[in-house]
């Protein structure tokens, strides 16, 4: 049978380029970049070269990267890392974070912490598309406001953020701005040099590289208070001997997302919409979520009606199509999608979601056969839900 | 999310058996799913006391689609009493188990065969 995999956007395969750079750092070049001897020096050269690698991608100046464990832990870092230094400063004001609703839980479920922790959060609501309102954004600063964190791109419908313009409203206010680019990073230009970001979270898996590694781009100037104490690596600011195979994949990922990206994006761009409209056409009451234009050239995300999502998705496993959705049901805590809630989806349209995210190694065949299986599984789930009898 | 169907789930999901609708049903019941939001119907033909066939229709997860399937066979055949008392534990039973995360849906099936025999026994003595 066919396997399709669609599901970029929950991970990538590891490029075999970048599986060759780590290699020797797993048993041959093992040594502990704390180390002063030969072995240590090697491992700590394979660390800097990574991060020249990183800063390179977005524009960085190499000491603005920080490696971290993954997106996750950017994130909790960039969040923690400056309240918990403006705890005290701000206390008269309110110690105050500007989000948006429709982040990702490594920041969501971070400010829910924080407020528990006595800080004062304000969620921003998106429009249909999944926009922030940047009026909206501005009226929210308040006296006590140090933080605006609001994400590069979303992850379920791939809707680009304003982020120039929000990045704007930060520095008049004189705010700090962190944005979680895990989904944007690799597949449109993210450079730190032009836009007025102080701190950007960036995940190795989603951009062909390892699990498990990540970087925080800290722009010069900015102080963090580490979250994890210990040994004072990475300059103090986050401890922990280093994933020094994790970090040279993730290093060798970003050399090759730069020299790459333009052709892969351009190419995969005319795939994803091909696979969207082919879907619209062909599939009665199917309908675009997301932006038109202002979205990541690998996302596509769909809503039927009548239609259940885990369902769906185990239908199209069933014939080699892997994919994902927003659905309640498919989800632990049995809860839609708080993305699709937020751009207005009732629950149960949020039940009919599917997310298809494209990547490097996706044919037009790839596309034509989704086109050819897609109506066919639409309409044999329709024909068993009580939904679409009684329209 | 496969793994954690069993093998009988996932034949059930795949290939329902007793889908669909019976137009001139003696008894049709439907039930809602509070937790997620999902809905089940189940339309019954009655002779002699007896289910002689039985229909459904899920908007629902797999394991939804499942339980449904599953009960259908369940009480095809089986007189109203009979079927009243099938439980949604022995919908899952028969089904090999369900993850515990999706026995609420299996609910769904044996309130929706409920109501159906209700609704049944309701216009029988409108009759
Ligand atoms: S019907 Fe929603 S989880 Fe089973």
């Amino acid at each position: 049978m066919r396997r399709v995999y669609l599901d970029y956007a929950a991970t990538t395969p590891l490029d075999r380029e970048v599986l060759e750079a780590m290699l020797p750092y797993f048993s041959e070049k093992f040594g502990n970049p704390s180390s002063l001897h030969s072995f240590g020096r090697e491992a700590h050269e394979a660390i800097e070269t990574s991060r020249e690698k990183v800063a390179d991608l977005i524009g960085a100046k190499d000491n603005e990267i920080i490696f971290t464990s993954g997106g996750t832990e950017s994130d909790n870092l960039a969040l923690r890392g400056i309240a918990y230094l403006n705890r005290d400063k701000l206390k008269e004001k309110g110690p105050h974070i500007i989000t948006s609703s429709i982040e990702h839980p490594a920041v969501l479920e971070t400010c829910k912490d924080l407020e528990k922790e006595g800080f004062e959060v304000k969620y921003l609501n998106v429009d249909k598309y999944g926009l922030i309102d940047l009026d909206e954004l501005q009226n929210s600063v308040t006296k006590g406001t140090f933080l605006i964190s609001i994400m590069f791109a979303n992850n379920e419908i791939g809707t680009i953020e304003p982020v120039e313009e929000i990045g704007k409203i930060a520095r008049e206010y004189n705010v700090l701005f962190h944005t979680d680019a895990v989904q944007a990073v690799g597949k449109i230009n993210v450079d730190v040099k032009k836009l007025p970001v102080d701190l950007l979270s960036i995940s190795a898996h989603k951009i062909y590289g390892p699990k498990g590694v990540g970087a925080l781009f800290v722009r010069e100037g900015v102080k963090l208070k580490s979250i994890q104490t210990g040994g004072g690596h990475e300059g103090g600011t986050r401890s922990g001997t280093e994933n020094v195979p994790g970090i040279v994949g993730l290093g060798e990922a970003c050399r090759l997302a730069k020299i790459r990206m333009e052709d892969d994006n351009s190419r995969i761009k005319k795939l994803r919409d091909k696979l969207i409209k082919g879907i619209l056409d062909s599939v009665e009451e199917s309908y675009l979520n997301g932006h038109p234009e202002k979205r990541l050239p690998n996302n596509a995300h769909f809503r039927f009606t009548a239609i259940e999502g885990e369902s769906l998705i185990l239908f199209l496993d069933q014939k080699g199509i892997a994919a994902s959705t927003g659905s309640a049901c498919s989800s632990k805590k049995l809860k839609a999608s708080h993305v699709l809630l937020a751009i207005g989806l009732s629950p149960v349209e949020a039940h009919g979601s599917l997310r298809l995210t494209l990547g490097r190694e996706n044919t037009e065949e790839d596309v034509n056969y989704v086109l050819e299986v897609l109506p066919e599984v639409i309409g044999k789930l329709r024909e068993i839900s009580p939904l679409w009898r009684e329209k | 999310m496969m793994s954690m169907y069993s093998k009988k789930v996932m034949e059930h999901f795949l290939n329902p058996r007793n889908m669909g609708v019976i137009e001139d049903a003696d008894g049709v019941g439907t039930a809602g799913n509070p937790v997620c939001g999902d809905t089940m119907t189940i339309y019954i033909k009655v002779k002699n006391g007896r289910i002689v066939d039985i229909k459904f229709q899920t908007f629902g997860c797999a394991a939804a689609i499942a339980t449904s399937s599953m009960i259908t066979e369940l009480a095809k055949g089986k007189t109203l009493e009979e079927a009243e008392k099938i439980t949604r534990d022995d919908v899952a039973d028969a089904l090999d188990g369900l993850p515990p995360i999706k026995m609420h849906c299996s609910n769904l099936a044996a309130d929706a065969l409920k109501a159906a025999i209700e609704d049944c026994r309701k216009k029988r003595r409108e009759k």
